[in-house]
């Protein structure tokens, strides 16, 4: 039985007040909060068998190198990976593709080649490319998207041609919310003999996941977003290219043999692990998907859906209020971005937050899809397992506050 | 103080004001000294312009920008402040602007200099809010430079 109200039970930080008033939490496309069966996780392993893994033949290292791998068997079953091997552990989704962007990107692609992003990436999936693209010479393109915040996918045959060598792009958009058409742009990508990254950090932590499914070569997301600790972050790579794949980063545990002047390079996925790992974080996200799998990642959806389309209803009722991104909620995850008549989001942020209601301000590192909606800025409010239906009416409530605070300022003090 | 009295003392009606109706925003292109100022966390922006005469007394001060209240409101009031002022008179009061959102205790002799950016003290409040009350004054900085 799926109900927020226990679940939120779960969560320590919750129950605290901000500025007097019951914490809303509606930041959940930066970070997620953490369950206390997650933040037992790390106590008990920090208390009973904290030691470095994959080293040693005493107890405590054979109990964490256990646990650690443990975790890493959750991951590729939570995305239903085909082995264990193709689950790499890096810090977070930024990290990920820039593994791939240095040990594939750099070593495979040459002027004439292709990449091809879409507007709306975060600029994790951006930079990474573009310093790839400098070095090598290879070529930057990108699919457009339109005032609705989806893909125009009309000229897609002509932007993923014959020179197309990789397509990078999100599963779902951390500021649009739009879900992406990934099976068109996969089908499109097998056709030219392309590779397919997807950064899945907006959306692996919502919905169900299925790596054989989806037929993607590489696959990167966060842990922090998932119920986990920050610092870890999850690399899923395609066997059949994993095997071909350099490491990036050298170093301790990713070794087989060494000299002085050169050494092997150990199995997969240690390949790609080089010195101590975040051994806390990979047991923490374990239990994180524990907690997830519990719950079962098609209600976690099914909730986000019955909330945002709540949201969107009721934020209605505020006339100055622009919702950006998918109208309908089929294509749309649990975020809302808007803005609110001419009142800044740092405004809105600011006049919420004493309300003790948390959502992001800014450009939620989305700059250059901002300028193409001709936004310096806009608002989000972003939701997860544990917000109920009262949390979005007090959210709507402090954005009537906010609109009135702005139009009667005059009056009030006058 | 409640929190509803510091979101009060934080956008007093000065501020709104001045945020709703910006001062000196026409752009001088004759300026000696001018700069662009980007807050890349906020997408706050302004450009600032200023002409000295050969005293280096500031004639005049135009500004442009968009951004939240407080960056576009601190912008306004500098130019209301600084028109008329020295260059040196004008670093004076960035450092005591400065230290009055610090929390620094101000004195009265000094605070008559700062005029009506003392409305922006509420600031000294919302720590994650003054650096938009400072992207003026850090714009002020660069666009003066070494000057003397």
């Amino acid at each position: 039985m799926f109900d927020p109200e226990d679940i939120k039970k779960d969560f320590p930080i919750l129950k605290r007040q901000v500025h007097g008033k019951r914490l809303i939490y509606l930041d959940n496309a930066a970070t997620s909060q953490k369950p206390i069966q997650m933040i037992d996780a790390i106590t008990e392993y920090y208390k009973k068998y904290n030691s470095n893994i994959h080293r040693g033949v005493h107890t405590l290292s054979a109990e964490a190198t256990q646990e650690y791998e443990t975790a890493r068997e959750k991951v590729a079953r939570f995305i239903n990976a085909p082995n264990v091997k193709s689950i790499i552990f890096v810090r977070n989704t930024t990290e990920a593709i820039n593994l791939i962007a240095y040990s594939w990107g750099l070593k495979n692609l040459k002027k004439g080649d292709e990449i091809v992003l879409t507007e709306m990436e975060h600029h994790s999936n951006l930079i990474p490319w573009q310093m790839v693209a400098k070095q090598t010479g290879a070529t930057l393109r990108f699919i457009p998207v339109i005032e609705n915040g989806t893909l125009n996918l009309d000229s897609l045959d002509t932007i993923i041609n014959g020179q197309t060598k990789l397509i990078s792009m999100a599963s779902t958009s951390n500021f649009l919310g739009t879900i992406n058409p990934l099976d068109l742009i996969h089908k499109r990508a097998k056709e030219v003999g392309a590779l397919l990254m997807i950064d899945g950090a907006q959306s692996i932590p919502h919905m169900a996941t299925n790596v054989i499914d989806m037929d993607c070569d590489f696959l990167a997301f966060s842990g922090h977003k998932m119920l986990a600790p920050t610092g870890i972050g999850i690399l899923y790579v395609k066997p059949t290219v994993l095997e071909k794949l350099d490491p990036f980063l050298m170093g301790g545990e990713m070794i087989k043999e060494v000299w002085l002047d050169h050494a092997t390079w150990n199995d997969l996925p240690n390949r790609f692990e080089a010195g101590t790992p975040d051994i806390a974080g990979a047991i923490g996200l374990g239990a994180a998907i524990d907690y997830l799998e519990a719950l079962g990642m098609d209600n976690v959806r099914k909730h986000e859906i019955a909330i945002t389309t709540y949201a969107l209803e009721k934020i209605k009722e505020i006339e100055e209020l622009t919702v950006l991104g998918p109208k309908g909620i089929q294509n749309r995850g649990g975020l809302i971005s808007f803005t609110l008549a001419n009142i800044h989001p740092h405004d809105i942020g600011t006049l919420l937050d004493s309300e003790g209601i948390a959502i992001r301000t800014g450009h939620h590192c989305v700059m250059p899809m901002h300028r193409k909606l001709n936004l310096p800025a806009s608002a989000r409010a972003s939701f997860y397992v544990y917000n109920t239906y009262q949390d979005i009416d007090i959210f709507i409530l402090g954005l009537k506050k906010v609109v009135d605070y702005f139009n009667n300022v005059d009056r009030k003090r006058g | 103080m409640s929190i509803e009295n510091e979101v009060d003392e934080l956008y007093r009606e000065l501020i709104l004001d001045h945020y709703r109706r910006p001062r000196n925003t026409q752009f001088i292109p004759e300026a000696q000294h001018n700069a662009e100022g980007l807050n890349p966390f906020c997408g706050d922006q302004i450009n600032l312009q200023i002409m000295v005469d050969s005293d280096k007394v500031i004639q005049s001060i135009g500004q442009q920008g968009n951004g939240c209240s407080i960056s576009q409101a601190s912008a306004s009031m500098l130019t209301e402040v600084l028109k008329g002022k020295s260059l040196e008179q004008a670093k004076s009061t960035n450092n005591c602007f400065r230290r009055l959102l610090e929390g620094e205790t101000i004195e009265d002799s000094e605070l008559a200099s700062l005029g009506v950016l003392e409305a922006l003290a509420g600031v000294r409040k919302f720590p994650v809010r003054i650096k938009c009350a400072l992207l003026a004054w850090t714009t002020m900085e660069d666009a003066l430079g070494d000057s003397e």
